[in-house]
């Protein structure tokens, strides 16, 4: 077990370098610069911010000089925040994505997993039928249409939460994290509780489970003890890079309600072509669903006994 | 009385291809301790039968339409739930065909055969392991008390099949139903399976309702036995009058076509045609197309179970009326 964990991180490395290989000539590709938007600077001031970031050098060297930073875990300077390097920014910004996508996370997998098992329990009845056509409306409603809607609801209507913003905000009763929080989580939450009730309903079918019923075991027992544990393994399989996924951020939910995420950092590092900034969360991201997806399989491998030794 | 009254039984699947009579009008008795074998081709409606009587058809699609299953004052088939629950596991207990898929691959064995006492009994989670580890021991499994707390997948198919057998008996149960318990275990396996519910059976006084579709099972094993054909029961005697004065044709037929007790140098006979779709409305026998004795009022008249002898039934209609009598259908081998 250990020693796949080892070898499942010793991937990363050659996974990392082909998606920064990739990311920095195609960034390079793209036409434009980043100091092409600040209308202001002359050509002479260009060149010699070009110079100071070494961006007139050959592409190769710039790609050799930017690997042997990264061996040091120095992800360069930001040419965004000139006094921050990219290191900062996203230890700057990451934290709040990590707080909401945590929340997210946790939304999605409790309601997501309870709304599943219920429809599962009831196959075809009034409380199959609920649940997923409110699931069938978290996946069909975008972020951009929800999130407005939340914040004219409980900001503006009920006012129980910021309609928008981060610092400072900490007022009650609905922290400012809530409401990006549930708006990523809805999607999520609406997806897992399908995968649950699929994975559920193929457990629920299967011949064990009549074992059990011509045990006399309840039906509530039926569900918790004999089925949940087989029919959650779909559900463990898509929660590794669902958590990676809602801990990256999202440009729109933070966008909507003016959250300092790292999705917002990511987005706007590509119009601003900032190199650096680009490269650094598109490795950061790597890790977090390389080792999610880890996550993901050590726990599938932990809930599933006939892939244990 | 007897243990277990079956009347009336009929199980219909209303599916998209049409309402399928799985179980149609079907009477038997099973009595304290005795063993009842039911024979029947695949889809005859052995095992929906006995699902009906403990509730385990799924419905939808199944409903059981009609019908009693009185055990021991209570009817099975029309009581609340929560006192059907209470005699399954408990007081009837059900062990099924594939060993391979009838324990649950997430649960180590302990939990699951303890789980009939937990749920039924007032014991403790020890009084109930010392209990499993004695019913693996007697079901024949070595080193019950360290095997026990192993996953199914880590056992053979004849182990498991002991395993279900150990958890059906656990909680003493007046009926054991056991349906094909060796159909899907190699033939050395199944002979000591069979032995083995032999045994039990022997020790506790159990009754065992045996399905199978082995008439060679049914001789060494039964006291009494159903021949089912497309859900209905076309006879019904004790094991000696069912070999020794078949009463119907399709059971002659089956009887032919059992190699094991066929005479040597005899063609072994195979029954023409097909069972019939259970979605149609079959009026007159069911075997009727494929019987060598059919005539026309075979097509026309609905035969019933009818004794001819005590204790003997049969549903063929030209036997009933004395028309036929000499079932054998004979066929000569070519000489070699
Ligand atoms: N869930 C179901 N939905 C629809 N039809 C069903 C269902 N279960 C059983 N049936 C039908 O009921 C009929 C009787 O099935 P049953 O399982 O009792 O046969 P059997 O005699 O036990 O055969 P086998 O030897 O194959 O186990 C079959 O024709 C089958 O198609
Ligand atoms: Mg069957």
């Amino acid at each position: 077990m250990i020693k796949i964990i080892v070898g499942r991180l010793l991937q990363l490395i050659p996974v990392l370098w082909i998606i920064l290989t990739l990311t920095f000539f195609m960034s390079k590709e793209v036409p434009g610069g980043p100091f092409s938007a600040e209308r202001q600077a002359t050509p002479e001031v260009i060149a010699r911010l070009n110079a100071y970031y070494g961006l007139d050098k050959p592409l190769w060297e710039q790609y050799l000089g930017y690997l042997g930073k990264l061996a040091r875990f120095d992800l360069g300077p930001s040419y965004t925040y000139q006094s921050e390097s990219v290191n900062e920014v996203i230890a700057r910004s990451f934290p709040i994505s990590l707080q909401i996508g945590t929340l997210a996370f946790c939304i999605a997998a409790v309601f997501g997993i309870t709304a599943g098992v219920i429809a599962a329990a009831n196959k075809n009845r009034l409380w199959d039928y609920l649940p997923m056509s409110f699931s069938m409306l978290g996946i069909c409603l975008p972020t951009f249409v929800l999130g407005p809607i939340l914040a004219l609801l409980f900001g503006l209507v009920l006012r129980l939460a910021p309609v928008s913003g981060w610092h400072g905000l900490n007022y009650v009763p609905f922290h400012p994290m809530i409401m990006p929080a549930v708006t990523l989580g809805l999607f999520y939450a609406a997806y897992i509780a399908r995968l649950t009730r699929g994975g559920m309903l193929d457990i629920l079918s299967q011949d064990f489970i009549r074992t059990a019923r011509a045990k006399g075991v309840p039906d509530h027992q039926i569900i918790l003890k004999h089925a949940l544990r087989g029919g959650l393994l779909p559900v463990v399989a898509f929660l590794g890079p669902a958590f990676a996924g809602l801990l990256s951020g999202s440009f729109v939910v933070e966008k909507v309600f003016n959250v300092p995420g790292i999705g917002q950092e990511f987005i706007k590092s590509v119009f601003n072509r900032d190199y650096p900034l680009v490269l650094g969360t598109v490795a950061f991201f790597g890790i977090l669903i390389v080792v999610f997806n880890l996550a993901s399989d050590i726990l599938q491998a932990l809930m599933d006994p006939k892939s244990r030794k | 009385m007897p243990l277990l009254e079956v009347e009336n039984l009929r199980t219909y699947f209303y599916t998209r291809a049409g309402v399928i009579r799985a179980v149609n009008d079907v009477s038997f008795s099973v009595g304290e301790g005795e063993t009842l074998g039911i024979v029947g081709e695949s889809g005859s409606g052995k095992s929906v039968s006995c699902y009906s009587i403990l509730g385990l058809i799924p419905k939808p699609p199944g409903k059981i339409v009609s019908g009693h299953a009185i055990f021991d004052g209570v009817d099975l088939l029309n009581c609340p739930e929560k006192q059907l629950r209470r005699i399954r596991g408990k007081r009837i207990s059900m062990i099924f065909q594939d060993p391979m898929t009838s324990l649950n691959p997430y649960m180590r064995i302990s939990d699951q055969i303890v789980e009939p006492l937990l749920v039924h009994e007032k014991v403790s989670r020890s009084e109930a392991f010392a209990k499993a580890i004695a019913g693996l021991r007697e079901v024949g499994i070595q080193d019950a008390a360290s095997r026990i707390n192993l996953y199914p997948h880590q056992f053979s198919g004849g182990m498991r099949q002991r395993i279900m057998i150990a958890m059906a008996l656990i909680s003493r149960p007046q009926i054991l139903i056991a349906d094909e318990p060796t159909t899907a275990l190699d033939v050395t396996v199944q002979a000591q399976i069979l032995e083995l519910i032999n045994q039990r059976q022997k020790d506790l006084g159990t009754a065992v309702i045996f399905i199978t579709h082995d008439l060679g099972v049914v001789a060494s094993f039964c006291k009494n036995v159903n021949v089912m054909y497309a859900g209905r029961i076309v006879e019904s005697a004790s094991t000696d009058e069912i070999f020794g004065h078949p009463m119907h044709p399709y059971n002659a037929a089956l009887q032919q076509s059992i190699p094991a007790l066929h005479k040597k140098g005899e063609l072994l006979f195979t029954i023409p045609g097909l069972p019939p779709d259970l979605a149609m409305d079959l009026p007159g026998c069911p075997f009727a197309p494929r019987c060598p004795h059919a005539t026309d009022i075979c097509k026309d008249q609905s035969p019933s179970l009818t004794e001819i002898v005590p204790s003997h039934r049969t549903a063929c209609t030209r036997f009933q009326r004395g028309e036929i009598s000499n079932l054998r259908i004979n066929e000569t081998a070519p000489a070699l």
